[in-house]
């Protein structure tokens, strides 16, 4: 079955510079692994296409069962010159959130 | 080792809550209060207000917060460690001076000073002796942004603050030291630490990085669980509780609001991530792939393993330069149909902008109630024909003041010539706002040198 990624993870972002990072970061130790499978660097690039302007960059933190990922090109380039609401991509960890995944049981 | 150092965060920048570092403070025993002001275009706001005013370039409200406690950081002995001087800590620390005799603290109080990390009287002879300054993002050499340049500072680390304290300073006021410095610097002063001992160094900077946004890190702008946080109106800021060796806790004080646990300070430690692996500070690079956390009580989680690698021989500079003017209006329509008005306005003044033949560098919308933060990934999932209101958010950038002006004059006509059911336009026309954008660049550690001057109220 799928579920969305709201449902079994949590994800803070934050900004450098026109590079938005999302961490993602698994609410149960067990689905970690589901994470590291299906949430790849080339998924998040097609969740945001259209949305960002650079590539998507993949770090791995099993000990904090976290995520990590750049999303270059996502802030209309980024704090004093983006014309976005959210131009420190603040809230971007959110949208990664509605992802779906496929989950057993 | 039973010796224990108590490191609380009063403020995660300029404009945090002005009760925290009272609370922090009174709140129970604390070692050192470190408050954290400068974010990265700070710097350029200070150096405006500075070159109005030379007395000025600093964190103004800092005063009155020190005239607030500093009677009690003397009686209780805690001292202050916070780069709320800006691009003038002499100034800052000169108006926290007199405010100490004020009060009557005159020969009991020692203020330390750590300057040189303003390069902006400096760029010339730097660029002309081959620094370049590239930018770090783009790669362009600064020469091509240089006559735009409005700040220039190099991050400075944790040592230079560590000298303050070897000198006595009380309260260390800094221009633009790295976050994480101003609570690493006490742990090395308390424990002597070495300069090489890098997974020392590793630990204090994840300790700072955990603490340097205040309640981001205790219960605050924390996504899970956030409906169960308890008592976020009394929110308690977070505390470093540190043992020598390198292992430290993330406390707050008791009878405060907010929680501390795993989850929380794991959002905290991904936030503003880049390569975890190479956490790069000038006092040696944190690898984040080696914290371990640990819940050994309610509010209190255990900090271990957390390794370092030996400094670069850079330090990051951040330069600030003029880039251009930006404005953005907005207009809120309302149901039935409210996003089709909205968007029917914005089409109708994107015709008017063409027709007027305005240039610019970018034009921006955003529906905010439909699209704002999620872009389309939330437009498929709308029932559009429900939504009570929509704003409409339209933001225009250019190098030119002139069609940006212009831009700002075509926001209101639209409430009586655009579509029907528009309101929310109380604020009057925007204002053409100057750009002032973020450069960072690299510069060789040898040629910046850190100043420290401790002076006796």
């Amino acid at each position: 079955m799928k579920k969305r990624l709201v449902e079994i993870a949590h994800a803070r972002s934050g900004d450098k510079g026109d590079t938005a990072n999302v961490g993602l970061i698994a609410k149960h130790p067990k689905d970690y692994p589901l994470l590291v499978k299906q949430v790849t660097a080339a998924r998040v690039a097609r969740h945001f296409k259209g949305m960002i302007t650079g590539k998507v960059e993949r770090f791995e933190l099993p000990n904090l069962r976290a995520l990590n990922f750049l999303l270059h090109g996502a802030l209309d380039g980024g704090g004093t010159i983006s014309l976005k609401t959210d131009a420190q991509g603040k809230v971007f960890s959110t949208a990664l959130l509605r992802m779906e995944i496929e989950v057993s049981r | 080792m039973t010796k224990r150092l108590r490191i609380a965060a009063g403020q995660g920048f300029w404009g945090d809550w002005p009760e925290a570092p009272y609370r922090q403070v009174t709140g129970g025993p604390i070692d050192y209060l470190m408050m954290d002001y400068l974010a990265e275009v700070t710097m350029s706001i200070m150096q405006k207000q500075k070159s109005r005013d030379p007395a000025l370039g600093y964190a103004k409200d800092f005063i009155p917060l020190m005239k607030r406690i500093l009677p009690i950081l003397a009686e209780r002995k805690i001292k202050v460690t916070a780069n709320a001087g800006g691009v003038n800590p002499r100034a800052c620390a000169a108006a926290v001076a007199e405010t100490a005799r004020g009060i009557g603290l005159q020969g009991k109080l020692k203020i330390g000073v750590v300057s040189g990390d303003d390069l902006l009287d400096r760029l010339d002879g730097l660029l002309a002796r081959g620094h370049t300054l590239g930018n770090l993002d783009t790669g362009r050499p600064l020469r091509d942004v240089r006559d735009r340049v409005r700040s220039a500072n190099a991050y400075l680390g944790a040592w230079p603050i560590v000298d303050a304290l070897r000198q006595g300073a009380d309260i260390v006021i800094t221009g633009r030291v790295t976050d994480t410095g101003l609570t690493l610097a006490p742990l090395i002063h308390t424990f002597g630490w070495g300069a090489n001992d890098w997974d020392l160094m590793a630990a204090g900077t994840v300790a700072g990085h955990i603490i340097e946004c205040g309640a981001q890190a205790s219960g605050g702008n924390r996504l899970v669980d956030w409906q169960r946080i308890p008592d976020l109106a009394n929110v308690g800021y977070p505390i470093v509780d540190a043992q020598g060796d390198g292992t430290f806790d993330i406390v707050k004080h008791p009878r405060t609001g907010g929680r501390i646990d795993v989850a929380g300070v794991t959002e905290q430690l991904v936030y503003e991530m880049g390569n975890p692996r190479e956490y790069i500070t000038p006092d040696g690079i944190a690898d984040f792939t080696t914290i371990q956390l640990r819940q050994v009580a309610k509010d209190r989680v255990r900090v271990s393993g957390v390794r370092g690698k030996p400094a670069t021989d850079k330090l990051k500079v951040s330069i600030a330069y003029f880039y251009g003017y930006k404005a953005v209006g907005t207009l809120v329509y309302a149901w039935p149909d409210a996003l089709k008005k909205a968007e029917a306005a914005d089409r109708i003044l994107r015709q008017r902008l063409k027709d007027l033949k305005l240039d610019f560098e970018a034009i921006h919308t955003e529906f905010v109630g439909v699209d704002a933060t999620h872009g389309r990934l939330a437009r498929e999932a709308l029932k559009a024909g429900d939504i009570p209101e929509v704003q409409l958010r339209i933001g225009v950038r250019a190098r030119e003041e002139a069609p940006v002006d212009r831009f700002t004059r075509e926001i209101a006509p639209l409430i009586l010539n655009g579509p029907p059911s528009v309101t929310g336009f109380a604020g009057g026309r925007p204002k053409p706002e100057e750009i002032v954008a973020y450069w960072p660049a690299l510069i060789d550690k040898q040629v910046v040198k850190p100043m420290v001057e401790v002076v006796e109220v």
